[in-house]
């Protein structure tokens, strides 16, 4: 029925590969071959990030951006990373180095794990389980050790003042992601991701399950906001207060991975709310318009996901670029006297319009 | 005058008086804090501002000059204090009748050694603490041996005295200690994005919450009082443009009206004319960059951007008629030092008919924000009283609803011409959201005065004649301008010779980061950035 199926391309590939070797041999090849796709994709998604926001935030801020390196200044971000990458280690007197070199990667492992489980294009997920959606925010929840770790072990009171706002912060958020999401599982009936993603072929669900959908949706995007530590929500790095928050005294790149796991979370939350409310590689269909779906078929799904995740993520840098930071007190305060209770009544809410048939 | 005069002496018997600029009160110092009392609280003196503390050597003895004003019909009042013990000088602080002396005393004591009496904090203000001699001094031994530069720590910042007066009139050496061992100190500084400069906050907290403040300054402190003392007056004018470099045509305006004064220079109406929009244009260019810095120090980076956009045409409209963007160095006694560009009409109008409109950008896109207002309003407290006892003039003053505009209480230049408005907050809310609002106000009242003026700017010459070489006749002068952070003075001290015997500059920025710890206890780390921010001092004024 959709076009471009890349199942059928990777089947074809599996089937090719046993054909020459045993099983054993086949799935280990293949499991290197996604391994270091994962990698490259990785890497690119961070550096056209980088480059998408400082394009995005120069418009805003009636600049012009990078544009000396490369045409467009599109090898900036190729500069600066191979900057990083050959810069110094530096290592400082009286610091826990074992768990001041672990946090790093602890955080670029927490936004692998995710960033694997997102549903790419028709066909092309790398697992598919059945409580998908539940694994990508439990293994999300890890990069808040990594954090906490950092700014610790680091000896010095910015970053542990950092770390223990990011601790308070991703823990309260992490319930508003969380409920917000149940909201949809409750809609979706499944927490498979490929079978969210065909829940939502009559339909995306921000539309299907309109008032509660779109509060959750709302709740979703800012407590994102919050999860990815950026403005408004940056306290834990507020360079104004903190210098660079727990992420100080890195340098190098272990700061390199900081830097990059900040760009793909960004990445990623806004690939799970592509995934949650605007139908993950889905076309956008309207029940009934047959020529119209079968227009939209015609686009490549993969280019979908990314459009959309691309679109949200443009909202998110949005409200870096617009909004101040707000304080520790106000950042809780919002989450648990009105984003948490919300969320609550919204669950209830959805419960109910799925419980008597009341949604599209 | 002579009621003060008799007021005083029925008072203070053993005080004595000179005429001057204003009434001088010779005073010593067993009748010094008494005096003091008097001065603020008796109803018929009633100073209530402490405007200056020179701290001054006479080489037979060393002492301070103090100026007093009243706030009421902003009248000024000086007093002398001297002693002429040279080894261990002692006076009598007042740091306890006005906040503002704290700070000042201990800048006093730093330079002069002179050691106040019950004064909470005797440590250096801007030297280190082992630094050899007083630089001030006029005896003081240059000698690079004797203070090298030190590679080493300072030790014993937490270390501090007093010397407190007995009831017998016994004096004790009371040490003190300024953070206990178990209180979390975080260092703000010196080298830190929100400090607009090298300025370090030492601030104990309580999880979030600041508990004490300890201003620790002098990290480009760059002796330019001691400096001008071996340089003529036209060379000191360079030094004005290089403490608050926001400020620097008024500090530069202040500087040069003081030896205008000395010298009883008359200046042409063009010359007057055109230093006041210049001093305008330069309060336009520093409230712009206020606006931007509060914003940014509070994670707001686009609104930072919308700032330096219109603070670019200023720039560009000084760059062309003074050839600088920064230290324009465009004040000489008696005038300027060149005729205007030929587009400066043309720039200046543009600029008139742009900024209502972009000021309305500004409000559109931060005022207004929820998130903004929740950080600013009722964050960083200072009400009026305090603000008069620390001196805190300027647009952080006038939001505790303190009237200060020096434009309007000392009128100087052709500014008692000019139709404008000085912006108190009425409700004296004092908080950092008044602060940040009042600059914006501002902007729109010079926006007033230039398009008063750009019209009518006469004909004639630019600078009046003056001697090739300046010499100051004996006395002592002291003038006072309105600069972008508040109240500018310079004090000048001549014994006739053509270089300064004491060059005083009486810095805004000093008084406002010395209610940094009075502001922030109570808040958050993330408000003293705010506080800091919208107080808004400049650190090269502060180091000065």
């Amino acid at each position: 029925m959709y076009k471009y199926n890349f199942g059928t391309l990777t089947t074809m590939f599996d089937q090719w590969l046993e054909s020459l070797m045993p099983s054993w041999a086949a799935t280990t090849i293949e499991c290197v071959i996604i391994g270091v796709a994962l990698l490259l994709v990785y890497a690119c998604l961070a550096i056209f990030y980088i480059l998408y926001e400082r394009k995005l935030c120069a418009w805003f801020q009636c600049r012009l951006g990078p544009n000396r390196v490369g045409p467009w200044g599109l090898l900036q971000v190729f500069a600066d990373m191979f900057k990083i990458l050959i810069k110094e280690l530096i290592s400082l007197k009286d610091t826990d180095k074992f768990l001041f070199a672990l946090a790093p990667y602890l955080i670029i492992i927490a936004s692998m794990l995710v960033f694997s489980n997102l549903p790419w294009a028709n066909g092309l997920q790398i697992v598919d389980f059945n409580i998908g959606v539940f694994f990508m925010i439990a293994a999300s929840s890890i990069g808040v050790l990594g954090i906490l770790l950092a700014g610790w072990s680091s000896n010095n009171k910015y970053t542990l003042i950092g770390a223990m706002r990011s601790g308070a912060q991703m823990i309260s958020y992490e319930l508003s992601i969380g409920l917000s999401i149940m909201t949809m599982v409750v809609l979706a009936g499944t927490m498979n991701v490929s079978g969210f993603v065909a829940g939502q072929e009559q339909g995306w669900f921000l539309f299907r399950g309109h008032i509660p959908a779109i509060i959750a949706f709302i709740i979703y995007l800012i407590a994102a906001t919050a999860e990815t530590n950026r403005g408004p929500f940056d306290l834990p790095e507020a360079e104004h207060e903190l210098t660079a928050g727990y992420h100080t005294e890195y340098s190098g790149i272990h700061f390199g991975f900081f830097y990059l796991a900040e760009y793909l979370n960004l990445f990623i939350v806004s690939g799970i709310a592509t995934l949650v409310f605007l139908g993950g590689w889905m076309p956008f269909h309207i029940p009934g318009w047959d020529g119209f779906n079968a227009i939209m078929d015609y686009i490549p799904s993969v280019i979908w996901f990314l459009g959309k995740a691309f679109f949200i993520s443009f909202v998110i840098i949005w409200f870096k670029w617009t909004f101040p930071r707000v304080r520790i007190d106000q950042m809780l305060a919002l989450e648990w006297k009105y984003l948490m209770p919300i969320g609550m009544f919204n669950l209830i809410l959805m419960t109910l319009i799925v419980t008597f048939g009341l949604h599209f | 005058m002579a009621t003060i005069q008799e007021r005083i002496s029925q008072l203070c018997p053993s005080a004595t008086f000179e005429e001057g600029e204003n009434l001088l009160v010779n005073v010593p110092d067993g009748d010094w804090h008494a005096l003091a009392k008097n001065l603020k609280e008796d109803s018929e003196l009633n100073y209530d501002l402490l405007s200056a503390v020179v701290g001054m050597d006479w080489k037979d003895s060393l002492g301070c000059i103090y100026y007093f004003t009243r706030t009421s019909d902003w009248s000024m009042l000086t007093v002398k204090v001297a002693t002429t013990d040279r080894e261990n000088p002692m006076l009598h602080s007042i740091s306890d009748l006005w906040g503002v002396a704290n700070f000042q005393e201990r800048e006093v004591y730093d330079f002069y050694g002179i050691k106040f009496i019950n004064h909470p904090d005797m440590r250096r203000m801007f030297l280190r603490n082992d630094w050899v001699g007083f630089p001030l001094r006029k005896d003081y031994d240059a000698n690079p041996e004797l203070n090298p530069i030190r590679l080493n720590d300072e030790i014993n910042e937490d270390d501090t005295y007093s010397i407190v007066e007995k009831e017998d009139g016994s004096l004790v050496k009371e040490d003190k200690k300024i953070f206990g061992a178990d209180e979390y100190v975080v260092n703000i500084g010196p080298q830190h994005p929100s400090t607009h400069g090298v300025m370090r906050f030492r601030t104990s907290v309580d999880g979030e919450y600041v508990k004490k403040v300890d201003v620790v300054s002098g990290y480009i402190h760059r002796g330019i009082e001691k400096l001008c003392e071996g340089y003529t007056y036209p060379q000191t004018l360079h030094f004005p443009d290089r403490m608050d470099y926001m400020s620097a045509h008024q500090n530069r305006h202040c500087l040069c009206m003081c030896i205008e004064k000395a010298l009883g220079i008359e200046v042409p109406r063009r010359a007057q004319v055109i230093r006041v929009m210049m001093d305008e244009l330069m309060r336009i260019s520093s409230h712009l960059l206020s606006y931007g810095c509060t914003t940014m120090d509070m994670g707001a980076t686009t609104a930072f951007f919308y700032g330096f956009r219109e603070r670019e045409m200023v720039l560009d409209i000084f760059e062309k008629t003074c050839g600088a963007r920064m230290s324009m160095h465009y004040n000489v006694i008696g005038g300027v030092v060149k005729d205007l560009h030929p587009d400066f009409v043309k720039d200046v109008k543009a600029l008139c008919a742009i900024m209502p409109e972009r000021l309305k950008e500004y409000h559109k896109l931060y005022t207004g924000n929820i998130i903004a207002q929740k950080r600013m309003k009722g964050v960083g407290v200072l009400d009026k009283e305090s603000a008069i006892n620390y001196c805190v003039t300027g647009p952080s003053g006038r939001a505790s609803g303190f009237s200060c505009d020096c434009r309007k209480k000392h009128p100087y230049s052709i500014y008692s011409e000019l139709d404008f408005e000085e912006v108190v907050d009425k409700d004296a809310h004092g908080d950092s959201f008044t602060r940040y609002l009042l600059r914006l106000k501002e902007i729109e009242q010079s926006v007033k005065i230039l398009e008063q003026l750009v019209d009518n700017i006469p004909d004639g010459d630019i600078c009046a004649k003056v001697p090739k070489i300046v010499k100051l006749p004996v006395g002592r002068w002291y003038q006072q301008v309105e600069a972008s952070r508040g109240i500018f003075g310079v004090y000048i001290e001549s014994d006739g010779d053509k270089k300064p015997y004491r060059m005083h500059f009486q810095s805004p920025c000093f008084n406002l980061v010395g209610v940094m710890d009075k502001c922030c206890v109570g808040y958050m780390i993330a408000d003293l950035i705010t506080i800091g921010a919208t107080l808004d001092f400049v650190i090269p004024d502060i180091d000065r």
